[in-house]
This record gives C-alpha cells, structure tokens and sequence, in this order.
C-alpha cells in the first residue's frame, strides 16, 4: 500500500520558513496569503498500513514538535502529476 | 576515571571533545556499532552530523547500537554529557526533556557567547559557581530549544542577555534529566579549553565530571551519589 505522510510544525510553535516564505508572496503580486507552514512530505509503500501510525510516533515525526497527516493514495500512478501517461 | 567518547557516522566534534576528556582523565573514542562502553565513568555525545542528520538532526543516531548501551547506562545513574549534535540525538532518544528546532533567523551561526551557569549541583557543572559566566563557541543551524514545560532546576545554562544565538525558549542554552545525570548543551565546551582559543571556560564541564567523587572507582552511578 501507498501511504504519503505529511509533517508540519505543530500549532504554536514558531514557524519561521513558514513565515520567510509568507512575507516573500507579496513581492510577487500574491498578496492577502496567511498561516503559511513548511513541512515534511514522506511516501512510502508499506505492507501493512495499520503500522504507519506508530512509525510516525516513533521515528518520521517528532510529536513534540511535530503534527502527522497520514493519506493512503490508491496506486502511486493514480497520484503522480507531470509524469509521461 | 574514564570518559568514552562515541564517533558517529558523519561525527566531527569527537577529536577535540576526547582532547578535552584528556586534559582532566583517561578518554577512548567509542564506536556507534559496539555496544560496549569499554567501562566509560562517563559517556559524552560530541558535536556534527551523525548519520547525515537526515530527517531530524540526531533521529536515526539514537538507534544505533552504542545508543542501547548509553541508554541504559543514563537509566542506571551513568553520567551522560551531549555537546550541539549529542544534544540533539539525547533528546530524540528520550533522555532529555524537549527538542532543537531550526534557528529563527534559518541561518548557520558561528560565535562566541556567553552562558550564565544557572545550576551549579549537577555532575556537569560543580566546579562553576552559580551566577558565573562561561565563554563558549557556538555552531549550529538547528539550536533552537522547545520543552513544552522544564523545571526551573532542569536548566543549567542559558545565554547571558543578548547571547542568545538561536531563539531558544527562556534563552536556555543547557537542561538536564530530572535525576541530574544527563545533560546536553548547545554550545560547546570541548572547543574552548585553551586560553589560545580565546578561553578555557569550556574546561570546567569536563573538570567537574573527572573530578567528581562519585567516578572512577568501579562506581558509575550519580543517582543517589
């Protein structure tokens, strides 16, 4: 199985690529964006996807710092976007 | 007494941190693959990039083998000390509260500070005197202490005001375990204990270790000491 983990800081605690990243957007013309946080993405295929949980708490992640979003993709073709078809 | 300082993968603070050791005690550099202590009193986790800091600076180190052992050796009172790097890896293992974020300004620094030695009844720092000022480098880009909560006694250094080089919480630069045996600290100690680089101050976390007198006689253990 397909699974994506996607890491961010957690709620609260201070940001700052997240906050380079928000006050660069509006040299460009972007303006009005807000809460703008720079993560983490992971994939990885897995044979047993009720284990993904408790790799986040122990190694992927960092709970302390870290919050977790676990998506199942159903194959990895079905989620690639700019390879050849 | 004896300090076993561990070589990592991508270590490069490990020479000058068993240069340290040797002013004050005997020291051997410890392989991350062994999990023999080779009978450390003892044990310091020196400065770098182990394992490449993928994924989090200190995430995979602390599971290599010697980390099992370290491990159970801070359980059982053993004396633990974690410069920069070896901070980081303690507190992804659990033995220290908190964690080190990326510096607020997302750049590398490299200078000296000051620390004010806010603990002075730790293994690590009885040779200071609480209030004292220490002149240490600092060199890192991931510095920036975070601890949810830390008892007040649990801090024992922080950066002098307007020392602080990376955002840390309350500006601490050093915590300990609630039992007092590991510590770890951001800057680094075993990189000035030569008036010729600027100070020795550095000199006195190692001094305070070799001439504790609970070490070196076939008794490792600080709990209770």
């Amino acid at each position: 199985m397909r699974i994506r983990v996607l890491i961010r800081p957690k709620e609260g605690i201070l940001d700052p690529q997240g906050q380079a990243v928000e006050r660069a957007l509006p040299a460009l013309g972007f303006t009005g964006v807000e809460h703008v946080h720079v993560g983490r993405l992971i994939e990885l295929d897995v044979p047993d996807p009720e284990r993904v949980q408790e790799m986040c708490e122990r190694l992927l992640a960092n709970p302390l710092i870290e919050d977790y979003e676990i998506l199942t993709l159903d194959s990895p073709a079905a989620e690639s976007n700019g390879g050849a078809p | 007494m004896k300090f076993g300082v561990i070589r990592f993968p991508g270590s490069c603070d490990e020479v000058d941190a068993l240069s340290a050791c040797r002013r004050f005690a005997d020291a051997e550099l410890l392989w991350h693959a062994d999990r023999d202590l080779h009978g450390a009193d003892a044990v310091v986790v020196p400065g770098g990039f182990s394992y490449g800091d993928y994924l989090r600076a200190g995430a995979i180190a602390r599971f290599s083998p010697v980390m099992e052992s370290v491990e159970a050796f801070a359980r059982e009172g053993g004396p633990v000390l974690g410069i920069c790097n070896g901070f980081q890896v303690l507190c992804e293992a659990g033995l220290l509260p908190g964690a080190l974020l990326p510096n607020v300004a997302l750049r590398f620094v490299c200078r000296q500070v000051e620390v004010v030695v806010e603990n002075p009844e730790t293994p690590f720092t009885r040779a200071c005197r609480r209030g004292e000022r220490l002149s240490v480098p600092v060199k890192h880009t991931t510095g920036r202490f975070y601890a949810p909560r830390i008892a007040e006694e649990q801090v024992v250094l922080r950066y002098a005001p307007g020392h602080n080089p990376n955002g840390a919480m309350d500006d601490i630069a050093g915590v300990c375990n609630e039992a007092g045996n590991v510590m770890g600290l951001m800057p680094h100690p075993e990189h000035a204990v030569d008036p010729f680089t600027g100070s020795a101050d550095g000199g006195r976390l190692f001094e305070s270790l070799a001439t504790h007198p609970g070490l070196g006689r076939s008794r490792s253990s600080l709990v209770g000491a």
